[in-house]
């Protein structure tokens, strides 16, 4: 049987498609993590880690709702359960932050899947109700068990350390935060390259066919809420270890919301989407600061209403993704580089 | 009929022609509709039964109750392969682990997926790697992926869908589709496969490629195929056994030489106009070519 078929072998077909234009890319995104460091200056840097933060958290979100369709209202609660088990477990009990971390992982992922036990149920926007409460059920833990968490104060977390080196500059912690990001990344996009991930996709798909395909949907349903809650409290643990300090604040429903305004704006269902909405989600009020800081030395008026109107703007253009290219971030880089094969001689 | 043997697109290990499904005075109402009644039902290993009658007659019902979907109110389901196995209460996707695939009357296809991996997820059954090692996507992870890519390639080819495997659904026309809709079950290796009208809405040209995918697979795979089809010309060419479902009851069952000179039949649902036998497809004149 002749067969149309391109490549020689499945593995050549499968590793080639990924292109090489992909490749370079993903070389110049790894010099340029590499070498940041060494000439950013402390801003910078510190800008950096909560970007590699909330990329590992957005990944996280992006599993539960791009991938597998399953909205969830419970982000910022699922943070604090990872911040305040790491926090905990190396503040009080002298716990090393790693340890702390890996711990706090598992335990996020175990709390995750109970408060996912609804979506066998629910759907939609039953289902981000019931994961909204999961978020109000964890604060409320949170800020009235306070023999535990500290309560309302302030949980102080000591400094990281690795091998007897503290890692309490923000250029250490960079390796730490963007090492995870790494690892994290790579093992996203292999879940989407097996079964696990084609089960996710599948469920948010068409549910009822990936049932009668052989998925359970329970067991898809519920470990798409662990994978999904044992990365938000990896960055939630992280969090912790890198700010030395856990506050209920920090882990609210407008954390939850951000978060969703991530994915969103960035892509649903894409890691590189994940990327990009946590980037930009994360530097876009620090953008409007300094826009703010500049206009309020040539017009001190306006002073007084400046925090109204980067607010405003930060919904603004959050509305604007929305209604000019729904499909995020994602899809505007997936333009520029459509745009650029068809530009002749380019690969 | 002694076609059926094991191979790789069949997991079913029972002789052709013995009795692998068993349908048992089966009975479902929706409130107070009653969608089937009192339906008996025998599928044999490596036949193909065509389920035939009007709209409302309630065959997409009697998949549904096989694969899991519907629970029927009475009656009961009994599905034989190593052993049998009452299916009436099983879940779909436990069903489906036993070997029993379908594709559904409107498309319900993996939108967002490229036509490959809507047929590697239809393999999902098949597929036991641990989530550390998918993680990692090493050793195991990437070996079975590798296997099963193989695999999936085969029907590709059967289907003669090679130039689109790496479309996205979404953006595909209807009959490649509902073409693709089949590799996904086939991708399963079922024992049995049920197909809702995978020919409706198509051409005749079209109609004639998928009766000959249906002939291929069950004659070269010796897979049991449950068809339900309107258009008589194909169901009378390709089918062994044909069963009349009419409001919910089966009024006949039979080859289809016996099926076509059933009274009851057309009455209920031939009428007197013979023209609905169009095609000249004969089904031993496909064997192999
Ligand atoms: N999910 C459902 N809820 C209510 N009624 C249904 C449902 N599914 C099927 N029915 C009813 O059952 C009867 C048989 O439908 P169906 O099995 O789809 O027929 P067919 O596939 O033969 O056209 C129809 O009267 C239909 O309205
Ligand atoms: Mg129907």
């Amino acid at each position: 049987m002749i067969s149309g078929i391109f490549h020689t072998t499945y593995e050549k077909d499968m590793a080639l498609r990924r292109t090489h234009a992909q490749k370079i890319r993903i070389v110049i995104v790894i010099v340029f993590l590499l070498v940041f460091p060494f000439l950013a200056n402390r801003y910078a840097l510190t800008l950096a880690n909560q970007v590699g933060i909330a990329v590992i958290g957005a990944i996280g979100l992006n599993i539960l709702v791009g991938y597998t369709g399953q909205i969830s209202l419970g982000q910022g609660g699922f943070m604090a359960v990872g911040a305040y088990t790491a926090g905990i477990l190396t503040a009080r009990f002298g716990m090393p932050w790693w340890a702390s971390t890996i711990v706090a992982c598992f335990t996020t992922a175990l709390i995750g899947t109970i408060f996912g036990i609804p979506s066998l149920r629910l759907k939609g926007l039953y289902l981000a109700i019931a994961t909204l409460a999961a978020q109000v059920i964890i604060l409320w833990v949170v800020t009235h068990w306070s023999a535990l968490t500290g309560g309302v104060d302030a949980l102080v977390v000591p400094d990281p350390k690795l091998f007897g080196i503290k890692i309490n500059t923000d250029f250490n912690f960079y390796w730490v935060t963007w090492g995870l990001v790494g690892i994290v990344t790579i093992a996203a996009v292999n879940l989407f390259r097996t079964h696990f991930g084609r089960a996710f996709i599948a469920i948010r798909d068409q549910d009822i066919a990936a049932s009668v395909m052989g998925v359970d949907l329970f067991k898809y349903k519920l470990l798409a809420f662990a994978v999904s809650s044992f990365l938000v409290g990896l960055a939630g643990a992280l969090t912790a270890h890198y700010r030395n300090i856990v506050t209920w604040e920090r882990f609210t429903v407008d954390v939850s919301v951000l978060y969703l305004a991530m994915i969103i704006i960035g892509g649903l269902g894409s890691v590189t989407g994940s990327y990009l909405g946590a980037t930009f989600m994360t530097l876009l009020p620090v953008l409007l600061t300094n826009l703010g800081r500049a206009v309020k030395t040539s017009f001190p008026l306006i002073d007084s209403i400046l925090p109204f109107v980067q607010q405003a703007m930060f919904g603004l253009v959050i509305i604007l993704f929305l209604i000019f290219e729904p499909e995020g971030l994602n899809k505007i880089w997936k333009n520029i580089k459509d745009y650029f094969r068809l530009w002749p001689f380019s690969y | 009929m002694q076609r059926g043997f094991i191979s790789g697109l069949n997991s079913s290990h029972i002789k052709p022609g013995e009795t692998q499904l068993r349908i048992e005075s089966l009975q479902l109402n929706f409130g107070g509709v009653t969608a089937l009644i009192d339906v008996d039902l025998e599928v044999r290993q490596s036949e193909i039964l065509a389920i035939i009658g009007p709209n409302g007659a309630g065959k997409t019902s009697l998949l549904n109750c096989i694969s899991g979907l519907y629970h029927p109110q009475r009656g009961r389901i009994v599905y034989v392969n190593d052993r049998e196995h009452e299916v009436t209460r099983m879940r779909p996707h436990q069903i489906a682990r036993l070997g029993i695939a379908r594709s559904f009357q409107n498309i319900e296809l993996f939108r967002h997926m490229t036509v490959l991996d809507n047929l590697l997820a239809g393999a999902h059954i098949h597929m036991n790697s641990s989530l550390l090692s998918s993680l990692i996507y090493w050793g195991p992870a990437q070996r079975e992926h590798i296997q099963h890519r193989r695999y999936v390639e085969d029907i590709i080819d059967l289907l003669e869908i090679e130039a689109i495997r790496h479309n996205t659904v979404g953006s595909l026309s209807y009959g490649l589709q509902k073409r693709a809709e089949i590799g996904r079950a086939l991708a399963m290796r079922p024992s049995l496969l049920l197909l809702d009208e995978p020919m409706a809405g198509m051409n005749a040209e079209e109609k004639e490629d998928i009766a000959r995918f249906i002939l291929d697979v069950n004659e070269e795979h010796g897979v049991t195929i449950v068809l339900i089809e309107h258009d008589m010309g194909v169901v009378m060419d390709v089918s062994d056994r044909i069963a009349v479902l009419n409001f919910g009851q089966k009024i006949a069952e039979g080859t289809p030489d016996e099926v076509r000179a059933n009274r009851h039949v057309i009455e209920a649902y031939l009428g007197e106009d013979t023209s609905v036998f169009p095609f000249k497809f004969n089904k031993s004149n496909n064997n192999g070519s």
